[in-house]
């Protein structure tokens, strides 16, 4: 396994692949976004209970989910950065944490947002989003020691350890903060969990799923191919490639 | 014997140095050279594992000495431009923790090794009411004490008195003659005799590019 | 090898006494954010009593945070610390040598200062047992989570907020596993679960946070 996949542990060849895939990425997200968001926001029966508002699923749940799934790439690439010391993981962390903080984020306020109307009030100690405001920070505090090291190789090093610090961490954390609000709060808020959706509920909702996890492998792509940049960028591949975009452009 | 292959150094996208290659075998002196900022600490740092390099390997005898690090600390004894001395402890105590956790001669006398770089008298002050030149002298103490191969020492005569400089190429002379290897920077002239001193001299690079 | 333990141990000691206002500042400062409360929202004793915990182990938090900084930031400035990863002993261990010192220095005294916060607090007797159970459990992994903070931001010229940010969420399961605990103890239950926990994630941060810390050193001083 290993043998095919060690061209792409250079970063030229990984930077001309993740080219390559990017446009895909970029159709598939462009596609199930508008059949999923058509179909979710107009043509999907309304919530007996919570009418229209409840349509505000199809963005939060696809987002909190990617929100996991972004950290979980990313301690995958820790693990690999800090086992085969394999840079290009590194950057790999680098690219996706401000993707992940972002989708986070937009569950965060999504999740407020639909909280208006079902529990009167725009923040609520709900476990599952005190859950995904820690995640928050716990990307924002990677961002930072990332950001905070002048010495790129090192702030990588750095945040992989703390990658893979908060992924032992955040499941403590998630039971810790679900038993805290059973025994805080308990059956004052209602569930959403339903034993199950309708159909025609369900298919825009993982249609809208498919398209978020494009949308992060989109995103994750293109700042991908930055951080290759801008950490080879005393490379010779990369000032041939500068120059050969300028010719090209004349 | 150690044994740099390939190093290459980049420090926040500067180039230092690549593809430094040498050998140092067992009484050899070996004085780093080169213009400051050219990578001499560096160069040391990545030799005793403090850093790991871009690219290349450091070597004791004939493992990476990242894949063996207690093997090789038995055998090194660094010292730094920070002397790695405790300000809140006496010249005597912060001999005395070091004696213990590194392979040291059996039944020295610390109060000797004391008396040996002048600091007769001051065993008992806080390091930190001594001068910076006594506060190194005890940091140099260190090399009576060990009992370690390989000395790698970054400008070791920084704030010492040329009395002190004689006794320590004298003892840089010793410890090669006994089969040590002793690694140094300085940008004082040696009086070591020639054939006992090697030279490695590095140079700028002048473009930063890989080509 | 436990001759090394000690001896590591033995120095950290000795530096911190000689020095003496650096180990008692975080105490102070335990104690002072602990008297702010009463003043800020009233003497009632009920209320005290039913804040207690949170505000005991939110300062016990905050002077842990404090007190970090000194844990390897003398030792990477005078060059202790990159004499102490040239020894030939497992760097891990080393580290948690220094790790248990500091926990003697800091966690110890909020330990024996916690009798007099639980009567400025008007707790009774039940609920204090507990909350000196969890700090006794807590506090060590609050060390160890710390140390690997404090490993990873040494090297930087403004590591001192930082630190922080990358801290405290993930100290937050201890601070909701000890509340819990002197909740349940307050109203008379059984908390020895949920001490069962806390001492499962001692047991597990003993073992894993020396290497993070050890693999966060070797990155920060290079």
């Amino acid at each position: 396994m290993w043998k095919w996949l060690h061209p792409y542990a250079k970063p030229e060849k990984s930077y001309q692949l993740a080219g390559k895939l990017l446009p895909w990425f970029v159709v598939a997200t462009v596609i199930t976004f508008v059949v999923g968001l058509v179909w979710g926001l107009l043509f999907a029966p309304a919530d007996y209970q919570q009418g229209d508002s409840f349509r505000i699923i199809y963005i939060h749940v696809p987002a909190a989910m990617m929100a996991m799934a972004a950290y979980s790439t990313m301690a995958i690439a820790a693990f690999i950065a800090l086992v085969w010391q394999i840079r290009l993981a590194e950057m790999n962390i680098a690219a996706i944490a401000p993707v992940g903080a972002v989708f986070t984020f937009i569950a965060l306020v999504t999740g407020a947002a639909w909280g208006k109307p079902m529990w009167g009030a725009w923040w609520v100690w709900d476990a599952r989003l005190t859950s995904e405001l820690i995640l928050l920070f716990v990307y924002l505090g990677i961002i930072a020691l990332y950001n905070a090291f002048s010495d790129k190789v090192l702030a990588g090093r750095a945040a992989s350890i703390l990658t893979l610090v908060g992924v032992i961490n955040l499941p403590i954390i998630h039971y810790s903060v679900v038993w805290w609000n059973t025994l805080h709060q308990g059956a004052t808020l209602m569930k959403f969990d339903k034993p199950s959706m309708a159909p025609e509920m369900l298919w825009p909702l993982i249609i809208m799923i498919i398209g978020f996890a494009t949308f992060l492998g989109a995103l994750s792509l293109l700042r991908f191919r930055n951080e290759i940049l801008a950490r080879e960028s005393h490379r010779p591949w990369v000032s041939a490639l500068v120059t050969e975009k300028l010719e090209g452009g004349k | 014997m150690l044994h740099c292959e390939k190093l290459t150094c980049v420090r926040e996208d500067r180039i230092l140095f690549k593809d430094l290659d040498f050998t140092i075998k067992p009484g050899e002196i070996v004085q780093v050279e080169g213009p400051n900022g050219v990578g001499k600490t560096s160069l040391f740092r990545l030799i005793v594992g403090l850093s790991i390099p871009y690219a290349g390997n450091v070597n004791w005898q004939g493992t990476s000495i990242l894949n063996d690090r207690e093997n090789y600390y038995q055998n090194l004894l660094y010292l730094g431009h920070k002397t790695g001395i405790k300000p809140e402890l006496t010249a005597f105590e912060n001999l005395q923790f070091f004696q213990k956790l590194q392979p040291s001669h059996p039944g020295i006398d610390l109060w000797q090794v004391l008396a040996k770089v002048g600091l007769a008298g001051y065993e008992d002050v806080v390091t930190a009411q001594l001068s910076a030149g006594q506060q190194r002298r005890v940091a140099l103490a260190r090399l009576w004490l060990n009992d370690c191969l390989l000395w790698v020492l970054d400008e070791p005569f920084t704030a010492i008195d040329k009395s002190g400089v004689k006794v320590l190429e004298q003892l840089f002379i010793e410890h090669a003659q006994q089969g040590g290897i002793v690694l140094l920077t300085t940008h004082q002239d040696l009086s070591i005799d020639k054939q006992l001193l090697t030279k490695i001299t590095l140079q700028k690079i002048e473009d930063d590019f890989y080509v | 090898m436990f001759n090394v333990f000690f001896q590591v141990v033995n120095k950290e000691l000795k530096g911190a006494f000689r020095s003496q206002s650096d180990i008692l500042n975080p105490v102070w400062f335990f104690i002072i954010v602990v008297t702010l409360f009463p003043l800020g929202i009233g003497t009632d004793p009920a209320l005290l009593a039913r804040i207690a915990p949170g505000v005991i182990w939110v300062a016990a938090l905050l002077a842990a945070l404090l007190s970090f900084e000194r844990l390897f930031k003398d030792d990477f400035i005078d060059g202790s610390l990159e004499q102490l990863m040239l020894m030939p002993h497992s760097l891990a261990w080393l580290v948690s040598a220094k790790v248990f010192a500091h926990w003697l220095l800091t966690g110890l005294p909020i330990l024996f200062v916690s009798p007099l916060l639980a009567i400025f607090l008007a707790m009774d007797i039940n609920t204090y047992s507990a909350l000196f159970l969890t700090l006794l459990i807590g506090t060590p992994i609050l060390s160890l989570l710390g140390a690997i903070g404090v490993a990873l931001t040494v090297g930087l010229r403004k590591g001192g907020i930082l630190l922080s940010l990358i801290m405290l969420p993930l100290s937050i399961p201890i601070l909701i596993f000890s509340t819990l605990a002197i909740d349940a103890a307050a109203y008379g239950q059984s908390y020895l679960g949920l001490l069962a926990l806390l001492g499962a994630m001692l047991v597990g941060a003993i073992t894993l946070a020396p290497f993070a810390i050890a693999a966060s050193l070797r990155v920060s001083v290079s």
